[in-house]
């Protein structure tokens, strides 16, 4: 356990990649199995404890420490490993230090009620850094800025080979991953791929640069409208016996298939697509607040069913059958994308098309309305344009001039600074949520400031620190980790505000929610009296709601 | 009725209370680490926040003032006089006893004395050895006056030398790259220095300019830290293996890219929060720190028997509902412009180093 915990520690602090690639490199060469392969099923997510919960370790500290003291030093610390790492009252010699595999062991296969009191051992035994590698382990959110992709590349390089190597065969092994290391060790034959329907890395794009249109010949590309829904990878596989597999995986590999089963029920041919999961109704995609709707539901409704119908817009296909398409270039794989989604013949599955255009300029237009270009009804679902190489193969990551993506402008608005909340993670300790207001006419006919969102990004980190001060000296009311912040006509900070969209909410005092809200500029030179009033947000709204 | 009113005992506030200037006693006319210009101070230690310039007199030890006249110049007050630690001077009919706070060279806790009423003012303060400064003395009285700056539980320092261990430990790792080592130009630097030479290395260390004045001051007070080199008059490049002392503003600062492929270290006690050394880009944080840690601060309340604590900077909350718990009054002070959460030091070293 204390090499691990000490692997986890070097990489908390190594910033750059090559330098945590070569730790965990170092740490997996050196380390036998099983602890190694549990180390790697660790950072890759591979471990679960249906048992240990965050919840669990709450009690724990619960028990040993003043609640208030505990509230406070959480609320400082931003992470509760780690805080309750720091807070453990220490117990010397209590126990020995547990190894890695026991751990493991005990937290997959310990009861409720065993549970706690082993845990507690374990943190007697353990030194600082030791209890906060257990505790990250057990919440399951390591934060030490590694991938699973980097992970797997590292144990890649003890084989000499490529990252995409492991990942194809990665799921059909196990942990402790025993036969994975003795093929990347020359000491066993490739482990057989053989999940039916496995993940395969999700091909992305780069924001398109002024300078890059200069460089890109019209002819040489397709366009498409980049939907405001979500990447998913839609994977369906025949066992041995006959029996189908089918995963919609997220872009990063998680298998979301449990949220849509109408979608799961329509993927009856062997492939793999490539495209967003929407909700279409009326024959109209809908916002993305509204697939919002069918995420991260453990059981789904018929009336969920009926009411946000799910839909996938396909624009790739990377297994046609039992043949892998990736290594042909975008023009045929469309051409058979068009034949398989004709066979498919599902009313929920169909084309994303694709957008004419002779010149950048008219891609321009077309990316300026899109409902007059093509996208009709779906247009408030459009948040841009995707630029695709028509020779590009399907390549794994995130390739160089291959896709682009050329999203719509940002709206902008002038908000005012009304609350500030300490961040979480490398945030801690400073100000950094941000929550802010636009001027309205209030109920007894004076101006007053009504929160329209909340950001924590797009700032540089010497803009966080300035923030953070002017928080501290410009603060009327604590409530716990926030604080309210003077926000008077003359008096307060005008952040401009940068958001992809708007829509109406409930759920907020304002009756407006907006969608990527971030801090474009900090407007240190403007009075507060000159920021924005709700109307001009009121203007933006879509119109049918 | 003048004189019922003299010989009664004083109400706490009536011998010193917060004031937006600093602590102030009425009795003596006299401020305790005032933020501001004012006509008669008493100054506890020589860090910039608690030690400022401008002031009409000042009453401090002798390191305290000679710091504050290394760092703003010997015009830095009209007036000077030296407290002797243990030594009691009567300013009306106020008794003051400076005593060693055990922060840095020179630090000391002030006890205000007056008709039976004795309030220690302990500056900023820590109980862990350090070879560079007087060790921290507990005085009995009935209120205590403290500083909370790592007022949390989650902050326990761990020994100084297994953490300068960890330091040599990576110079011998890593014998190519050049270890820079953010401190506190004040009392942090050499006592990481004298930690280093406890531990037994005898290499040169080398140190940036803004460290130069005060370490040169500690080696005249008898602290032995071994051979120091300015990096002013060094070829940074050939400095790899080698450990540099610099102000934590320098260490983040195009100053330490030009030493070869470094390695950022950063002493401090806010070493102990991840996020804090993630934030700094530190990737050998290091946890020394000067000040009192939490079970410190406890043991040091217990020790000095005050029924009432009075917390002046820090994570004042935490360690207020501590007091309670333990059946001791106390309240914070709301004193600002000390620390700034630990804060201000970086800022002054920002502005010694572009001396």
């Amino acid at each position: 356990m204390n090499r691990f915990a000490w692997l986890l520690d070097r990489l908390a602090y190594e910033p750059r990649r090559n330098a945590k690639l070569a730790l965990i490199a170092d740490y997996l060469r050196t380390t036998p199995d099983p602890d190694r392969g549990l180390a790697l099923a660790a950072m890759t997510g591979g471990l679960a404890f249906p048992n240990a919960k965050p919840g669990l370790i709450r009690a724990l500290i619960a028990e040993r420490t003043d609640p208030v003291l505990f509230a406070l030093s959480y609320d400082y610390v931003g992470d509760l490993s780690e805080t309750v790492a720091l807070m453990w009252p220490a117990r010397h010699g209590a126990n020995q230090v547990p190894h890695l595999p026991d751990v493991v062991d005990g937290l997959r296969n310990a009861g409720k009620t065993d549970l706690p009191r082993l845990v507690s051992s374990w943190l007697d035994a353990l030194d600082e850094t030791g209890r906060w590698a257990l505790l990250k382990l057990i919440t399951g959110s390591l934060r030490i800025g590694v991938s699973a992709r980097l992970a797997k590349t590292a144990a890649a390089s003890l084989g000499g080979v490529s990252a995409d190597e492991v990942e194809h065969v990665w799921h059909g092994l196990e942990p402790p991953y025993v036969a994975l290391f003795a093929w990347l060790e020359g000491r066993g034959p490739r482990p057989e791929a053989t999940d039916p329907a496995p993940f395969r890395p999700v091909m992305l794009s780069h924001p398109v640069e002024e300078g890059d249109f200069a460089r890109m010949e019209p002819a040489a590309f397709q366009a498409e409208w980049k939907w405001d829904g979500i990447r998913v990878q839609a994977v369906s596989g025949t066992r041995p016996d006959g029996t189908r597999v089918t995963r919609l995986f997220s872009r990063t590999g998680e298998d979301i298939a449990a949220s849509f089963p109408d979608v799961v029920e329509a993927l009856t041919l062997d492939g793999a697509l490539d495209g967003e999961l929407l909700v279409r109704r009326d024959e109209t995609v809908q916002s993305f607040n509204t697939l919002q709707q069918r995420l991260n539901r453990k059981s789904v409704t018929a009336k969920m069913l009926v009411e946000y119908p799910a839909h996938i817009r396909a624009y790739d296909l990377l297994i046609d059958g039992e043949e892998d398409l990736r290594d042909l270039p975008l023009s045929e794989r469309r051409l058979r994308l068009e034949g398989f989604v004709a066979k498919l013949a599902s009313p929920i599955v169909d084309l994303s098309p694709p957008i004419a255009f002779a010149n950048w300029d008219e891609l321009a237009a077309a990316r300026a309305d899109p409902a007059a270009a093509g996208a009709g009804s779906d247009a408030e679902a459009v948040e841009g344009c995707m630029i695709k190489r028509l020779e590009s193969p399907y390549l794994p990551g995130r390739p160089k001039g291959h896709w682009w993506k050329w999203k719509r402008e940002a709206r902008l608005v002038d908000c005012v600074l009304m609350y500030a909340q300490r961040g979480h993670g490398k945030r801690s300790s400073f100000y950094s949520d941000f929550t802010f207001g636009v001027w309205r006419t209030g109920e007894e006919g004076a101006d007053e400031l009504v929160p329209v969102g909340k950001a924590y990004f797009g700032f540089t980190d010497e803009e966080l620190v300035e923030l953070d001060r002017y928080v501290r000296k410009h603060t009327l009311n604590r409530f716990g980790p926030v604080r309210e912040v003077r926000h008077e006509a003359e008096t307060g900070l005008v952040f401009e505000v940068a958001f992809e969209g708007l829509q109406r909410s409930t759920r907020h005092k304002s009756g407006l929610a907006m969608r990527f809200p971030r801090i474009s500029r900090i407007r240190w030179d403007k009075p507060p009296r000159e920021a924005d009033r709700i109307e001009a947000l009121e203007n933006l709204l879509p119109a049918s709601g | 009725m003048t004189l019922a009113r003299q010989s009664a005992r004083w109400r706490p506030s009536e011998l010193l209370v917060p004031m937006p200037a600093g602590l102030y006693c009425p009795p003596a006319d006299i401020y305790i680490d005032p933020v501001r210009p004012v006509a008669r101070a008493l100054i506890t230690h020589g860090h910039s926040d608690h030690a400022r310039s401008g002031h009409g007199s000042v009453l401090a030890t002798r390191e305290t003032l000679a710091i504050m006249a290394l760092r703003y110049g010997e015009g830095f007050t009209e007036a000077q006089q030296v407290a002797v630690p243990g030594e009691t001077i009567r300013i009306g009919e106020v008794d003051f006893r400076f005593v060693p706070a055990g922060h840095v060279l020179g630090s000391a806790q002030i006890v205000v004395e007056s008709r039976g009423l004795r309030i220690v003012a302990s500056g900023d303060y820590k109980r862990e050895r350090d070879p560079t400064c007087a060790g921290f003395e507990p005085v009995a009285c009935d209120i205590f006056i403290t500083e909370a700056t790592f007022g949390l539980p989650v902050f326990r320092h761990p020994p100084a030398a297994g953490e300068v261990a960890k330091l040599l430990e990576s110079v011998r790792l890593f014998p190519e790259r050049s270890h820079i080592v953010g401190a506190y130009s004040l009392g942090k630097a050499q006592r990481v220095m004298a930690l280093i030479r406890e531990a037994g290395y005898e290499q040169p260390l080398y140190i940036h300019g803004a460290v130069e004045k005060i370490t040169g001051f500690y080696e005249k007070e008898g602290i032995a830290l071994g051979e120091i080199r300015p990096v002013a008059r060094t070829d940074r490049k050939a400095l790899g293996g080698e450990i540099v002392i610099c102000p934590p503003s320098a260490a983040q600062d195009l100053w330490a890219r030009r030493f070869p492929d470094p390695v950022t270290a950063f002493a401090s006690g806010w070493m102990r929060i991840r996020a804090r050394a993630r934030q700094k880009g530190v990737e050998l944080p290091l946890v020394i720190s000067d000040h009192a840690d939490w079970d410190d601060l406890q043991a040091t309340i217990r020790e000095t028997g005050a029924g009432e604590i009075w917390v002046t900077h820090g994570e004042a909350e935490a360690l207020v509902h501590w007091c309670g718990t333990a059946g001791l009054k106390a309240k914070p002070l709301h004193l600002v412009g000390y620390g700034d959460e630990g804060e201000a030091e970086p800022v002054e070293e920002a502005a010694d180093a572009a001396v």
